[in-house]
């Protein structure tokens, strides 16, 4: 177990010239010992990229990747004693539960009854151990990712579990469960895990922390609520929330702070306002949804030739307006967020 | 009561027509020869099983057999292994490996009769490249006059022909086995062999079967090859079943023993795939739970 320090780009190109070209651009980022972490964001963003360069399946193509402060850029996944679940179960075919669950441990020539021991050990865990002389090969697919885990929970001293999208071919109800289970290894294991997935749901229920990526770079590292609540890119805003963040030009509002281009503000947060309030605009109802568990309305701002489109969310019980009514929605509030030209958060606005 | 609709036997009709007339008509007139003594076109006696129990007796045929059977399963030892490294070594991508497959693909599209001329020509001690050069080793090569360089030449020839197939099959086999699999593997610590033995020969299972099934049943019924090669010779050193069975039905007109054996000789195929196919269906998945259990 150890800090796990990167501070390094990659592009699959041999001389990448422009940022496209970088699967990953220049970063720093630190995972601390016995965090949960998530990597989440859109296809194509880095994020299986940086998980395959913490493993070693992959060397980033400039910088460093450190363990503990040990520089291991260039060492094998082998030497880095590391373990990851694919998105597909991985699994060897011709051997047993018990056997598959051996395989990483007689690689490393570790005595058999220490193997036994382990192996038991962790099939109990997993909830394997009526399992473990069966096939693993005839195993539904929540099984073989639970037998994939195992083979990287036997060894003891591994330093750091990474799971890349893990959960994409398992049943909706067992998700649930064998995200529990994630859960409860990691509070009994204290492991490092680093989970990448593209649903936001998976992220946030699973990570302490939630490294939110875009176009090869890390936009945001933050808890659930403040990704919810004080996101730092527009990216972040717009990615987690359903629906996301709601983006109108700063030009509208006069209590814009200096340099704002843009207003970004969450659904949750739009409220019903009275003609004139400051920091309200008005608007048209354009289409008024049940969700179930809350009401979502689409309105147009008035006050701009241009299209905005503001969408809010109306607990249950509200009164929601119709469609085509005219209203004033209130915009501003403590959770509002001001970005600049370049889509990066305003941190200190001074009123 | 539902109504019995027989339309469907109209459905099923023209399956039956095509197996009624491309296997089981032929196949029965076989079987009609095989009881008859035919003396000429217009007299036939009935012999029952007479010709099947003088067909089983006849050492030629023993002899022909064990050949056979010698030659198939060396075909098998040599070709399914080659065949497996040749496909490990095979470029995986880019331009080098489409070269490869069209190259190693070249002795697949050669007629079978030019396959043997081919090599006859090769292995002449005179003219041919291969026979020359061992001459010139010193080696007493040559495949005409000694048997054991005719049955060897015979072999390499069909390794040289057929190889290629187990190539191809294995390639496509371990062309399908997911990246994720060596990732796994890297991760887990296993040596280049275990990647062969855990991943790599279990993906490669199903093409494998039937590259062994092919390669049994076409090395089992090998004909022209070694008739243009040697004819059968020297003295009857490559002379395997179907060849027996041709001088018997062709050169000698014995049609009613040459039935006989040709339903024998099916029934030897049929049986040999079978134990072979259940064999390579349970190698490997049996599960071992179950063994446990009896």
């Amino acid at each position: 177990m150890a800090r796990i320090d990167l501070d390094l780009a990659h592009s699959y190109k041999p001389d990448p010239l422009q940022d496209a070209d970088y699967a990953l651009l220049p970063l720093k980022m630190v995972f601390d010992d016995g965090g949960a972490y998530a990597l989440l964001g859109p296809s194509g963003c880095g994020k299986t990229t940086m998980l395959n360069i913490i493993s070693g399946l992959v060397q980033p193509s400039q910088g460093t990747v450190r363990f503990g402060g040990e520089d291991v850029t260039l060492k094998t996944p082998q030497a880095r004693n590391i373990a990851q679940v694919f998105q597909f179960p991985v699994i060897y075919d011709t051997m047993t539960v018990a056997e598959n669950l051996a395989f990483p441990l007689k690689n490393r020539g570790v005595a058999p009854e220490r193997i036994k021991a382990r192996v038991g050990k962790v099939a109990e865990m997993l909830e394997l151990s009526g399992q473990l002389n069966q096939r693993a090969a005839g195993l539904a697919a929540d099984a073989k990712q639970k037998i994939s885990l195992g083979r990287g929970l036997v060894r003891e001293d591994v330093s750091a579990v990474l799971f890349d999208e893990p959960l994409t071919v398992i049943d909706p109800h067992l998700k649930w469960q064998l995200r529990r289970k994630l859960k409860q290894i990691h509070r009994e294991l204290k492991l490092t895990l680093i989970y990448v997935t593209h649903d936001q749901v998976e992220a946030l229920t699973f990570a302490d922390q939630v490294v939110v990526m875009t176009r090869g770079r890390a936009v945001q590292v933050g808890s659930a609520d403040a990704l919810f609540d004080r996101p730092e890119h527009q990216f972040v805003g717009h990615f987690i929330g359903s629906p996301g963040m709601n983006f109108l030009p700063a030009v509208l509002l006069p209590a814009a702070p200096a340099g704002a281009v843009t207003l970004g503000v969450r659904p949750e947060y739009v409220t019903l306002a009275r003609e004139g309030d400051a920091g309200a605009l008005p608007a048209q109802v354009l289409q008024v949804q049940d969700v179930g568990t809350y009401w979502l309305v689409t309105a147009q701002i008035s006050s701009s030739a241009l299209q905005n489109l503001v969408r809010m969310r109306l607990a249950p019980e509200a009164n929601p307006p119709r469609r085509g009514d005219a209203v004033w929605l209130g915009l501003l509030g403590p959770r509002s967020c001001w970005y600049r030209a370049d889509e990066t958060l305003i941190s200190e606005v001074n009123p | 009561m539902k109504p019995v609709n027989q339309k469907a036997w109209w459905l099923v009709m023209p399956v039956f027509l095509c197996v009624a007339f491309s296997a089981v008509l032929p196949l029965m007139t076989v079987v009609n020869y095989s009881v008859q003594d035919i003396i000429s076109p217009e007299r036939r006696v009935f012999v029952g099983t007479e010709w099947f129990a003088s067909v089983m007796r006849d050492p030629d045929l023993h002899e022909a057999l064990l050949r056979q059977i010698t030659f198939s399963l060396s075909v098998l030892a040599v070709e399914i292994p080659l065949g497996i490294l040749l496909a490990l070594a095979m470029p995986a991508t880019g331009w080098k490996s489409s070269a490869v497959l069209v190259l190693v693909a070249l002795s697949l599209l050669i007629p079978w009769n030019v396959v043997g001329t081919i090599w006859q020509i090769f292995g002449r001690a005179d003219i041919g490249l291969l026979g020359a050069t061992l001459q010139g080793l010193g080696l007493d090569y040559s495949y005409t006059g000694n048997a054991s360089h005719a049955w060897l030449t015979v072999l390499v020839m069909d390794v040289w022909h057929w190889t290629p197939l187990v190539a191809l099959l294995g390639y496509a086999g371990l062309r399908s086995i997911p990246d994720a699999y060596y990732q796994a593997a890297r991760i887990d610590g296993a040596s280049k062999f275990a990647v062969f033995r855990y991943i790599q020969l279990p993906k490669m299972r199903g093409v494998l079967m039937i590259a062994v099934l092919l390669r049994f049943m076409d090395s089992f019924m090998i004909y022209t090859e070694p008739f243009v090669l040697t004819g059968g010779g020297p003295g009857n050193a490559t002379t395997f079943l179907s060849q027996y069975l041709t001088q018997k039905a062709v050169g000698q007109f014995d049609l009613g023993p040459a039935a006989a054996f040709s339903l024998i000789y099916f029934l030897i195929i049929l049986l040999m795939c079978f134990i072979l196919y259940n064999w390579m269906q349970r190698v490997g998945t049996a599960d071992k739970a179950e063994v446990g259990h009896g």
